[in-house]
């Protein structure tokens, strides 16, 4: 009785009622390609454990370059689970960039985005760039070796590109070269600033989801069944991330995140130096561009060139608009998606074999 | 003629008049007259060009005397203008003592620059033997050159440390030459072979010894064998020290011993092993010691010292290496594990003491760290097998719960109306 009183004390405050009632109305659409709706829902929960897993190794990290390398080396050896909970936030922090990935081409080759989902794929792209920059904030906080020369060659990479490059560049670093100032800042950034900006952008893209449902691609339009999402879909997706956990706890103890070495800014680069593997293929396409381009300096037309893809991910929707009635047009985009990944996955198969 | 014609015929009189005194100052008939000479009277002419005095300001004169403007020979080379020739051997070291034993003159190119070359090498057995009429020993030409005389800092200087060696070879190799002197000609062929050698020419490391580092430069001379361990001891000064206080010292001396060269030789001295240490064929302690002497015995037990040490690294190395394979953080016993090994680097100077106490103020805190390393080994393993153990634990209850999520869901969709 007691609990009934509660119940309805909350309802009357939080509508708690019609939220459920719209609940048991949202569906799910059953067809061949549903299995990619779960990438979202997977890629929310690794940011999930991001956010549980960097808070607890805020609790010990100390974000200065005399500290930084000795407070994570610390977390790995001496505090209890530190070991686990550093090696989560790496695992985890990769299988998020790839599920994101997965679940941004998913999104594109079924053509989720067109009317009215526009800006659903719009803060999709947002939070991607988010994310990625959550990963290039991070790699350098533990302040080792390859991280301060991968950064040093990223920050370099933006310091190309012209007219702002120089301003972007003082800007990331926080001076000329990286220094401790770069640490305190990136931790600034991944701490404060990126979550802040995630968290507005998340709530834009999960909510709009919600307002637009799951889109249908168009050949499933007529025949497909549905499922309801709760408790069936949550349940499901709820099974996948108690296996992720699994898989996350079987990386972090089999293969534990590494430390390496302190990062010496007197030291020469050691060889090999390359980025995370999500920025391998930029990296190495980079590379084979060569120096000059006509009267053009090669670097300058191979960053440009990826800004410009970057910026292109954002307008794809309104140039693609109505793929149902062209079916042409739907299959360039088609063709054209299928090329990028094509070449994202052999740079980066190139890149981390070089 | 008007007075401004007259005043410029003046003015281009005069300008001809200085030119002509420049001219005159600036010509050098001595060069001029012995580029067109065939060889040996040619070569001061061909060579000076590269000549440290020509390139500070200095001339033939300046050494040699006479009156390098005038054209005519006899006017060039007149006595009365101070013309000296060539100079005879036994002249040459006041012949260029004339300017270097000059402190105030030599300020004025190189105010660090010693002014005692000369006085040096008075004392120097090149000096020595020079005095008693003895030609064929060396005169500063010998090493430096004439005539293309480079600074000691110049690269291509015979002088310059990496061709020391050869420059006193030159000399010293020659059997022929030396038979005379009664001493060996193989210190160069041994030299090479030697670990200061190999830093000198390997790893160009500049500071490492040559000829002159030991025997001295302008005062050559082979150290006594009082003196070995002072001139070894420029270098390395603790190796040195250790050794003047232990007992060694006092026996060296008696048994006229050369102090360091006794166990490490001279010339061709190779990098100290362990093996130099002991009781082993290779040991340079047995030489001396027979089996049963004290020294035998401190030999060997100094030798067990440092194996047991090394042995006890080796141990940590490996345990660590494996934990790190494994993905374990074990940076910091590794770093920690650097002490030791320093520790065997220090015992190995403290070998100079022929003290097993003295050694073992070394050996027994860095076996102390070693073991200690050792142990964070042992417990990075059993930590991984506590994590792997963990891991099957944690996995099968995550599975367990994932079943039981399902079996609830299958549950649910067959009560579920179709």
């Amino acid at each position: 009785m007691r609990i009934e009183t509660f119940k309805s004390w909350l309802d009357e405050r939080l509508s708690i009622s019609t939220l459920a009632q719209a609940a048991k109305k949202k569906e799910v659409p059953l067809h061949r390609h549903s299995i990619w709706y779960y990438f979202g829902g997977m890629t929310l929960f690794l940011f999930v454990v991001q956010v549980v897993t960097g808070i607890l190794l805020l609790l010990y990290y100390r974000p200065s370059a005399e500290n930084a390398f000795e407070s994570v080396q610390f977390i790995m050896t001496e505090v209890k689970f530190g070991w686990l909970i550093r090696s989560i936030h790496s695992w985890s922090a990769n299988l998020m960039i790839l599920t994101l990935f997965i679940h941004m081409f998913s999104v594109y080759f079924m053509q989720a985005y067109n009317r009215p989902r526009e800006l659903t794929w719009v803060s999709g792209v947002v939070l991607l760039l988010i994310s990625v920059g959550f990963g290039f904030s991070g790699y350098l906080l533990p302040w080792n070796e390859v991280s301060f020369f991968a950064t040093k060659v990223g920050t370099d990479i933006a310091g190309v590109v012209p007219i702002v490059g120089k301003t972007m560049l003082r800007f990331l670093r926080g001076g000329d070269e990286v220094t401790g100032a770069t640490l305190t800042r990136f931790f600034g950034f991944h701490v404060a600033v990126l979550p802040a900006l995630a968290t507005v952008f998340l709530g834009i893209h999960v909510l709009l989801v919600q307002l637009h449902g799951m889109h249908v691609p168009a050949r499933y339009q007529q025949n497909h069944r549905r499922m309801r999402f709760f408790p069936n879909f949550l349940m499901r997706d709820l099974i996948g991330w108690i296996l992720a956990i699994g898989v996350l706890a079987a990386l972090a103890a089999l293969f534990p995140w590494e430390l390496g070495v302190k990062a010496d800014p007197f030291a020469p680069a050691p060889a090999g130096i390359k980025p995370e593997w999500y920025f391998l293929f930029m990296f190495q396409t980079l590379k084979y561009i060569p120096a000059k381009i006509l009267m053009f300096d090669g670097e300058v037309i191979g960053i440009l060139f990826f800004m410009i893809g970057g910026a292109a991910l954002f307008v794809i929707p309104f140039i693609n608009r109505s793929p149902e009635r062209h079916p042409r047009r739907r299959m360039i985009f088609t063709v054209i998606g299928a090329i990028v990944l094509l070449f994202i996955v052999v740079m980066t198969i190139v890149g981390y074999l070089a | 003629m008007t007075r401004a014609a007259t005043l410029s015929l003046l003015a281009i009189v005069l300008v001809m008049i200085v030119a002509y005194r420049i001219e005159a100052q600036q010509k050098n008939s001595c060069i001029e007259c012995h580029a067109g000479l065939e060889g040996k009277m040619g070569d001061p002419a061909r060579s000076i060009k590269d000549d440290v005095h020509l390139s500070r300001g200095l001339s033939c004169n300046d050494c040699h005397g006479g009156d390098p403007s005038q054209d005519d020979k006899d006017a060039a080379k007149d006595p009365r203008k101070g013309y000296l020739g060539r100079p005879r051997v036994v002249d040459i070291p006041p012949f260029c003592g004339k300017c270097h034993n000059d402190a105030n003159f030599m300020k004025k190119f190189n105010p660090a620059l010693r002014v005692d070359q000369e006085k040096e090498y008075s004392t120097s057995v090149h000096g020595q033997l020079l005095r008693t009429g003895n030609e064929k020993v060396a005169t500063c030409i010998s090493c430096h050159g004439v005539h293309g005389i480079r600074s000691v800092s110049d690269a291509l200087s015979s002088v310059y440390p990496l061709n020391v060696a050869e420059t006193c070879a030159k000399c010293h190799s020659e059997a022929a030459r030396m038979a005379e002197f009664k001493i060996p000609t193989d210190q160069y062929a041994k030299y090479k072979q030697s670990v200061h050698a190999e830093a000198l020419y390997e790893r160009q490391d500049l500071t490492a010894p040559t000829c002159n580092d030991c025997h001295g430069n302008h005062g050559a001379a082979p150290p006594g064998i009082a003196s070995v361990a002072n001139v070894c001891g420029q270098c390395h000064a603790r190796q040195g020290e250790l050794f003047q206080a232990s007992v060694h010292k006092v026996a060296f001396d008696n048994m006229g011993l050369g102090e360091c060269i006794a166990c490490h030789s001279n010339h061709d001295i190779e990098a100290p092993t362990d093996e130099l240490i002991g009781t082993g064929e290779k040991s340079v302690c047995v030489s001396c010691h027979k089996a049963g002497e004290k020294g035998f015995i401190v030999a060997g037990e100094m030798r067990s010292m440092i194996d047991g040490l090394l042995g006890q690294i080796e141990k940590s190395s490996e345990i660590l290496d494996r934990a790190e394979r494994a993905g374990m953080e074990v940076s910091r016993p590794k770093f920690e594990l650097r002490e030791a090994i320093d520790g065997v680097t220090h015992a190995r100077v403290l070998i100079h003491t022929s003290s097993t106490a003295e050694v073992d103020t070394v050996i027994a805190p860095a076996v102390g760290v070693a073991a200690k390393t050792y142990q964070a080994g042992v417990d990075a393993l059993a930590e991984l097998n506590f994590r792997r153990k963990g891991l099957i634990v944690s996995l099968f209850f995550i599975l367990f719960l994932a079943v039981l999520v399902y079996l609830k869901l299958k549950e649910i969709e067959r009560r579920q109306p179709a």
